[in-house]
């Protein structure tokens, strides 16, 4: 960097727009800023609790054992191991609830630091998503233990389907927290609205109940496909609907890939837990769920560079 | 000679709103309108800084030089034009601008470095001149939270200016922590000079200018001015000041004779330099003179006059009594003091009069700091006073 200083020093431009391949080369350069905003982010946030890092773990590694309590033993939950279940797919909602909400903040909570100083602004956002990245992780070493100590084995086979649905949650989370995180410098409810619609959102993908055994039949049952022919929606199904938000295809592979296929007693009836399809199945929904999520990141680019012009001054 | 600022016909507009709307659901209840007026923090603002020369900027607060220098810095982007630099560039807009309280002195200057677009490399090996040059070692790893504002400062400094910047922005930042460091920051931005990096200063203290550039921009209402030598654009930027304080003043000036000094009214105050032109410099007299008119023909009063700088500061005060003059109030009168030079350096200066009755003290007529005149310093002087100096250097046994 110095040499080549010295031979040609480089000239930055300042105008009213930044290409887009402009700000793709400053992501890259501005790696180690990156890396320092997200230890940044998880040393001010362990730093001043005696258990420091290992609170981190011990968070989910609570909530695995409330939860199993209450729909294992409690309610009795139709799906075996749903502590197991539920984990698997509240391992990757938690990572892009935890990166949208964050992300959302990001830009005001410092503020201080965008006003003052220049750099690429988006870094903020994407630092956020590292730190969920980095809980991921620690949830992940919660689950794997959990799972080690009741001897339950992950369909080893398709463990590999949670590369492409780690990726496409990241992806869409990005692309998400750039649009609100911009929204919110002008809109400060905005992140009281991101909340909400998390909470309800959370309900529309399969963490909590099984897509197959429950949901699913009921899309796609013959009363709803006799109504939408009756409109004239014949070739349309419900089901398309609930796999097209990006993360529905996510959780699935969650749940594929660690749960693994299992059948329940739904009522009489016996029915796969996790939909009973091969795994390149699932390997196109999440390269959906990827092309939506890249398309929704450069569009989100684009909003934040727009928005960012006068962040300075809003903030 | 290559430049390395090139500013460009840059505009910034910016929307002023009489109320602000911070939430969607006030932007949805009022259906997206909300009221607002358009204003030009910059005007179509273009000049360039050559590589090594040192500028400053000068500017009334809201003249728009801090908006021109955050788009130079990248941290606002311009309406219109462009802003081009060559090398890099550490803008110092507040020292410690990004420090975490929550982290180490350590910790911070990684980030804040990083912050300013240098690699971890470039950090780590300059990491202990960093911090020898903050004079923080044995704090180090101590949170930031604990510093005092002036640590704070020292720390700030240390890591923008031992990042070899090819561009330093400065605002007013040289302004804070002790003596010793800032003498230190002074010497550091001097070294800065010498090795032919580019500077930009901005403020409002036309002494800093004189001292540390050799060239000098004014901004006016997003417009610039001036762009000239130091000791041209400091006199702009004065004339600047005086225009608008007058404008201010002259409501004031009406209230103050008509409603309440009904015994004496000043009807006229006129300053004569007596050396023509339009400030004076030290060595040239002044002449003030009032004109009023009364209804307390024959009454012994005292008249005292004042001289304040812009901040209000009394630089100077006498009476008649002080200088033994009996003074009989007349029907129409005048007042003339006379100064035969006036050894003061750069600053606009205002004159006060007052008329007291002697006998009971009370005050008849009080003329408050309405007229003003500048002194424009030649010299290199700086400070307050004009002092006469000769400088002596020998051998100690030679002299």
């Amino acid at each position: 960097m110095v040499q080549q200083l010295t031979k040609q020093k480089a000239e930055r431009v300042v105008a009213a727009k930044i290409g887009l391949g402009e700000r793709f080369l400053n992501l890259f350069k501005r790696r180690d800023l990156l890396a320092l905003l997200i230890a940044k982010e998880l040393s001010v946030k362990y730093k001043n609790s005696v258990l420091g890092f290992a609170w981190s773990m011990l968070n989910p590694a609570l909530m695995l054992a409330v939860w199993y309590f209450i729909f294992q033993v409690v309610l009795g939950s139709a799906i075996q191991y749903f502590a197991i279940y539920l984990m698997s797919g509240l391992l990757a909602w938690n990572f892009f609830a935890s990166s949208v909400q964050g992300a959302t903040t990001a830009v005001v909570e410092n503020g201080e630091i965008v006003k003052k100083v220049a750099f690429p602004r988006e870094l903020l956002v994407i630092a956020k998503v590292g730190q969920s990245a980095v809980f991921f992780l620690f949830q992940a070493i919660v689950l794997a233990v959990a799972m080690a100590v009741i001897e339950y084995k992950p369909s080893l086979q398709a463990l590999w389907l949670v590369i492409p649905a780690f990726f496409a949650a990241a992806l869409f989370g990005c692309a998400l927290g750039l649009i609100l995180s911009a929204l919110n410098v002008y809109y400060r409810d905005i992140q009281h609205f991101v909340e909400i619609a998390l909470f309800a959102w959370f309900f529309a993908v399969p963490v909590v109940y099984s897509y197959t055994a429950t949901l699913g039949p009921k899309l796609s049952s013959k009363g709803v496909e006799n109504f939408l022919h009756a409109v004239g929606l014949g070739w349309f199904h419900l089901p398309w609907l609930y796999l097209a938000d990006p993360i529905a295809p996510v959780i699935l592979s969650f749940s594929r890939a660690i749960y693994g296929l299992r059948y329940g007693n739904f009522g009489g009836q016996i029915r796969p837990i996790v939909p009973h399809h091969s795994l390149v199945w699932f390997l196109g929904l999440d390269l959906y769920s990827i092309f939506v999520g890249l398309v929704l990141f450069l569009i989100g680019l684009k909003i934040f560079s727009r928005m960012e012009a006068n962040f300075a001054e809003e903030l | 000679m290559s430049y390395s600022i090139k500013v460009n016909k840059v505009s910034k507009k910016f929307r002023l709103y009489d109320q602000r709307y911070t939430s969607l659901k006030e932007r949805v209840i009022r259906l997206g309108k909300i009221p607002h007026r358009e204003f030009y923090a910059l005007n179509n603002v273009d000049f360039s800084v050559s590589e090594g020369e040192s500028i400053g900027i000068l500017g009334r607060n809201g003249s728009g030089k801090s908006t021109l220098l955050k788009c130079i810095a990248g941290i606002l982007r311009p309406s219109e034009g462009e802003v081009r630099v060559r090398g890099r560039l550490a803008a110092m807009l507040e020292l410690g601008a990004g420090f975490h309280p929550e982290l180490s002195g350590r910790d911070n200057i990684f980030l804040n470095g990083s912050l300013l677009g240098f690699s971890k490399k470039d950090i780590q090996r300059k990491f202990d001149e960093i911090v020898a040059f903050s004079e923080l070692s044995k704090f180090i790893d101590t949170q930031v939270k604990h510093y005092s504002s002036g640590m704070f400062a020292r720390l700030g400094f240390a890591v923008a200016i031992n990042v070899e910047p090819d561009v330093l922005l400065i605002d007013e930042v040289l302004a804070v922590g002790d003596e010793a460091f800032q003498a230190k920051c002074i010497e550091a931005v001097k070294n800065f000079q010498k090795q032919g990096k580019t500077i930009v200063l901005v403020t409002h203290a036309p002494d800093l200018v004189r001292a540390n550039t050799t060239r000098a921009l004014v901004l006016n209402e997003g417009v610039l001015i001036s762009d000239a030598t130091p000791g041209e654009s400091i006199k702009v930027f004065r004339e600047e000041l005086i225009a608008l304080d007058t404008e201010k003043n002259d409501q004031k000036t009406k209230k103050d004779d008509e409603s309440v000094w009904q015994k004496i009214k000043i009807k006229h105050c006129q300053i004569e330099a007596l050396k023509l032109g339009a400030s004076i410099d030290s060595s040239s007299g002044l002449k003030v003179i009032y004109d009023y008119e009364s209804e307390l023909q024959g009454q012994p009063a005292i008249v005292s006059i004042e001289l304040h700088d812009l901040h209000g500061n009394l630089i100077f005060s006498i009476d008649s009594g002080d200088l033994e003059e009996e003074i009989y109030l007349e029907n129409n009168g005048r007042i003339i003091f006379e100064f035969s030079s006036m050894p003061l350096l750069d600053g606009v200066f205002s004159i006060s009069l007052q008329i007291k009755a002697k006998a009971t003290g009370e005050i008849l007529a009080w003329r408050d700091s309405l007229e003003k005149f500048e002194v424009l310093n030649r010299s290199k002087k700086r400070g307050l006073v004009d002092l006469e100096v000769k400088l002596i250097h020998a051998r100690m046994d030679s002299y």
